[in-house]
């Protein structure tokens, strides 16, 4: 995985985390409106992000959710545990 | 249902090859206190949620913990890779490497091997958010001791991300408890006041 694909996908992955702390934050405090402002927001910018990195890099999910080229990328190495993420 | 996303919840490093490390941060993968007891103990216990929030909170943390327990795998996995049999047997991972090789699988830091009785699902759902904040206090504990034994900063780094999930589900679970209080409408109390010894079974004696 080169630096581009790894600076993306660590973008993801924040965006992600935000979004799913949100989440749960949102699970107990339903009603907070700010908080659901901000999920929106996150969410948002997360989708956008996601299908800014499949465009280029394959589907970042499976059955069918996430966006698939004219080949099957989804079995493409390396697989989440096999990304070396030590910073050089 | 669920689905699977192509990455982990958090960058997880390894700086270099440790097995004696991964012997011990294996206990969060398959020991009392890990990832895979969190996540199915909140799986099975959702089904008998009385309210909206709770069933939610269940669902959501009992899912962030399957992202976690990869994250733990990952560790573990990239700890052993590379060690050669030598360092196997110096780490005292031998025994776990005549049965298992270099492959995952769900034991404690001794090797005893996962069991369900790790968790509980009891239908009393004021029991069940009790156990699960007892059980994010136990995770953090764990967490806190495989900090000082960690002689990897990019593990410790991965292990305080991990550590802090426990704090902010346990406050989670607190919250519900609070909702569930107010559901049944019941006093918050800590102790035996308010109870109706009338409605308690009956003691033989």
């Amino acid at each position: 995985m080169n630096a581009q694909q790894k600076e993306m996908l660590l973008r993801i992955m924040e965006l992600q985390f935000a979004a799913t702390e949100l989440n749960l934050y949102l699970d107990t405090h339903p009603d907070d409106m700010r908080a659901l402002q901000e999920f929106r927001m996150r969410s948002q910018e997360l989708m956008s992000a996601k299908m800014e990195y499949e465009r280029v890099y394959g589907p970042l999910l499976n059955f069918g959710l996430g966006m698939t080229g004219r080949t099957w990328q989804w079995i493409q190495d390396p697989w989440p545990w096999e990304v070396n993420w030590r910073r050089s | 249902m669920w689905v699977y996303q192509k990455m982990l919840q958090y960058p997880a490093r390894v700086r270099s090859t440790n097995p004696r490390l991964a012997k011990a941060v294996i206990t969060q993968y398959g020991g009392p206190d890990g990832e895979l007891a969190a996540s199915l103990r909140y799986l099975t216990q959702r089904y008998t949620m009385p309210i909206p929030e709770a069933k939610a909170a269940l669902t959501d943390i009992g899912t962030e913990e399957l992202a976690h327990m990869e994250i733990v795998a990952t560790l573990v996995y990239n700890l052993i890779r590379d060690a050669s049999i030598a360092d196997i047997k110096r780490a005292g991972l031998d025994g776990y490497y005549a049965d298992h090789d270099k492959a995952l699988y769900f034991v404690n830091a001794e090797g005893v091997p996962w069991v369900a009785a790790y968790i509980q699902s009891k239908g009393d759902p004021i029991t069940d958010i009790h156990e699960n904040m007892a059980a994010e206090q136990k995770a953090r504990s764990t967490y806190e001791y495989l900090i000082q034994l960690s002689d990897d900063p990019d593990v410790t780094d991965t292990l305080r991300f991990l550590w802090q999930r426990e704090i902010v589900h346990f406050q989670r679970f607190g919250e519900i408890l609070n909702l569930l209080h107010d559901y049944y409408g019941r006093e918050r109390v800590f102790h035996m006041k308010g109870w109706d010894p009338e409605k308690m079974p009956p003691v033989d004696r």
